[in-house]
């Protein structure tokens, strides 16, 4: 399998602070790859680094077979980058913006913008305002304009923000379109219904980058726990209780009931110190672990 | 309907051809978390600021703690603490200043700011950082802050739009805990105001009055799943109207059997397989896995034909399951009718 990107022992310092610690991970052409973290955890520093904005400290990092330190003209003019505070003018109409963002990589075969405008579904709607349209299509014009100089190499930052379940699933499905057409993409995210569409997934803390493998396999490794859903009342009661109990490793409010991560404790044993301490037990039902539970526990 | 804090029926509001909320009724009773689910422009954000009545609507009734919305406004503005998408604070001013400003604002007097502040500011978890400027907060911190502020009049209705957009997921959970714990709390109201009170200041400047228990409800917009699926009950809104509202589960329960997980390889053959199937109504790609949504009673029969079709196509299956819904499948599910 070809690599696209590779990154070796990548790091950066800004003064005392460490924002990526020695990294390494590999992407291969085709794959969509999610990166999770939280704020300041070192996602955007990377990304900054891999498309050759900003020097790395120490280790190094190939995209496309450039290195990113020495060769980021290279690496910039084949990569597509969509931000989600990427400036779309909002005066002008969709052809009118990817004419223009076109102009800017040199792109300015007319067939090549009418393909461009076909591929993320806006074709029909060339003298549409983008002022005038739904983050959704606002969202595909913007993919469009990261696409309009066929780049080999997607980065996505954050790229359904504020969209709806029905207009996210359209956007992935065009997504996965261009990676059976061998395009490959990077996603940082901080939504899991969105990580869950991801080949695979890393997860970033303090510059670090803890895992990253498929989200049935991170699931599986990371959580070796059983789930379990406490409905039990009062359920705040109910949380002091359990979270002092040795052997359990989370417990969250979910709602109106508890979610539950134990390695030891089973349900008998909770349901009668629940009981025990004067709290009605409704029900405890085992539960699925989610990619949250995942970066729940590598997070803290 | 006694039990209800917030009753509004046939709601509508337009703003010029745009029929931004197209006859939505929202009940939603004490104590709960009510989710209005749905993308941008889809009525969300208008429905809550008929709510607050920040907008008056062109038809349709609201009542908030019994206040009617239209002609008892102050008494209702009284009742509701309001996180705005783009919540303002001063940066410029400390995390204290920041409320004492949004307490005076709402005429909460010397003598109950103080105390009500940090006692609010020790719920967030935002006490230690009281002298801090706004402005060197993180993120996730600026959040509680402006939760902090829409709770220090002890509002009886906490409307919440959108508030972790663009917060990560650590900071995420840190805040629905936050809200969560909020409404199972109970607390005591002060049955001639209307108004929860601080039991201490009561005993000491008026005489005791009779109190009744009484919880936080809290309407939260969100286009998050994860998030939906924390609420008590959930409204998908589309187009200005809501299509399906229900608990997170029954809502699920509505396609139950009908989610299968299909896995294998190469995983564009199995797409086309499942896409090709007549009783397969629609097809996911999730990563290294499709979930793939059968026609009403058509689910064994699909997991009966697929293997033999994806193996003549030049398929390898590894897994054919039926899956529990998730509550994403049904909102694609509802949206498409």
């Amino acid at each position: 399998m070809e690599t696209v990107i590779k990154v070796e022992n990548l790091t950066r310092r800004f003064g005392e602070f460490t924002a990526v610690d020695h990294i390494n991970f590999e992407v291969h052409a085709g794959e969509v790859v999610g990166y999770l973290g939280p704020n300041g955890s070192g996602k955007t520093t990377t990304i900054r680094m891999l498309l050759g904005l900003l020097k790395p400290s120490d280790g190094g990092a190939t995209v496309l077979g450039y290195d990113v330190a020495t060769q980021s003209e290279d690496v910039r003019a084949r990569v597509g980058y969509m931000s989600q505070k990427f400036a779309i003018y909002d005066d002008l109409t969709t052809l009118e913006n990817l004419t223009f963002y076109g102009g800017v990589y040199g792109i300015t075969d007319k067939a090549r913008i009418q393909h461009t405008l076909e591929l993320v579904g806006l074709k029909g709607h060339e003298s549409t305002l983008t002022k005038d349209m739904s983050t959704g299509w606002r969202q595909r014009l913007s993919l469009g304009i990261a696409l309009v100089h066929e780049p080999k190499l997607l980065f996505l930052d954050e790229p359904t923000s504020g969209v709806d379940p029905t207009a996210r699933r359209a956007f992935w499905d065009l997504i996965y379109e261009l990676a059976e057409g061998g395009v490959t993409i990077l996603v940082t995210t901080h939504y899991m219904d969105e990580a869950e569409y991801c080949e695979r997934v890393g997860v970033m803390r303090d510059g670090k980058l803890l895992a990253m493998d498929t989200p049935t396999a991170l699931k599986k490794s990371i959580i070796t726990g059983d789930v379990w859903e406490v409905y039990a009342n009062p359920l705040e009661r109910g949380l002091e209780i359990l979270s002092a109990l040795e052997g359990v490793e989370r417990v969250g409010l979910a709602g109106d009931y508890l979610r539950v991560i134990s390695q030891r404790v089973g349900k008998e044993a909770m349901q009668s110190l629940l009981e025990g301490s004067g709290i009605r037990v409704e029900k405890i039902e085992k539960g699925e672990p989610t990619l949250e539970d995942v970066f729940l526990s590598l997070a803290r | 309907m006694t039990d209800y804090l917030v009753n509004a029926t046939n709601l509508k509001k337009t703003f010029g051809a745009t029929h931004a909320v197209d006859d939505i009724s929202l009940h939603v009773r004490e104590g709960e978390i009510y989710g209005l689910v749905g993308s941008d422009g889809a009525g969300k954000t208008t429905t809550m600021r008929l709510l607050v009545g920040a907008l008056l609507p062109d038809a349709g009734e609201i009542t908030v703690c019994g206040y009617d919305v239209r002609r008892q406004i102050e008494q209702v503005r009284s009742q509701v603490g309001y996180l705005s998408q783009r919540f303002s604070m001063y940066e410029d001013l400390t995390v204290l200043e920041n409320i004492r400003f949004f307490a005076e604002v709402r005429g909460l007097s010397q003598t109950e700011w103080l105390p009500r502040s940090m006692e609010i500011l020790e719920f967030v978890g935002l006490a230690n950082f009281k002298d801090r400027h706004a402005g060197q907060l993180s993120g996730g911190m600026k959040q509680k802050l402006g939760l902090a502020s829409a709770l220090v009049t002890r509002p009886r209705l906490l409307l919440l739009d959108e508030p972790t957009t663009g917060v990560d997921p650590v900071t995420r959970q840190d805040f629905w805990q936050l809200v969560i714990k909020l409404v199972s709390q109970h607390e005591k109201v002060d049955t001639e105001t209307g108004r929860q009170v601080d039991i201490s200041t009561t005993q000491t400047r008026h005489a005791p009055r009779a109190t009744q228990q009484s919880k936080v409800s809290v309407i939260i917009s969100t286009p998050y799943m994860d998030e939906a699926s924390r609420c008590h009950r959930v409204g998908f809104v589309k187009t200005g109207k809501i299509i399906a509202e229900d608990t997170p589960s029954n809502l699920r329960a509505r396609l139950n059997g009908r989610v299968l997980e299909l896995r294998g390889d190469p995983i564009n053959v199995l797409r086309h397989v499942a896409h090709q199937d007549e009783d397969v109504e629609d097809v996911a790609a999730f990563g290294d896995k499709l979930h793939v949504r059968a026609r009403e009673g058509k689910s064994e029969l699909i997991l009966s034909r697929l293997p033999d079709e994806i193996k003549s196509a030049g398929g390898n299956l590894i897994d054919l399951r039926v899956i529990p819904p998730a509550l994403e499948d049904v909102f694609i599910a509802l949206s498409e009718r």
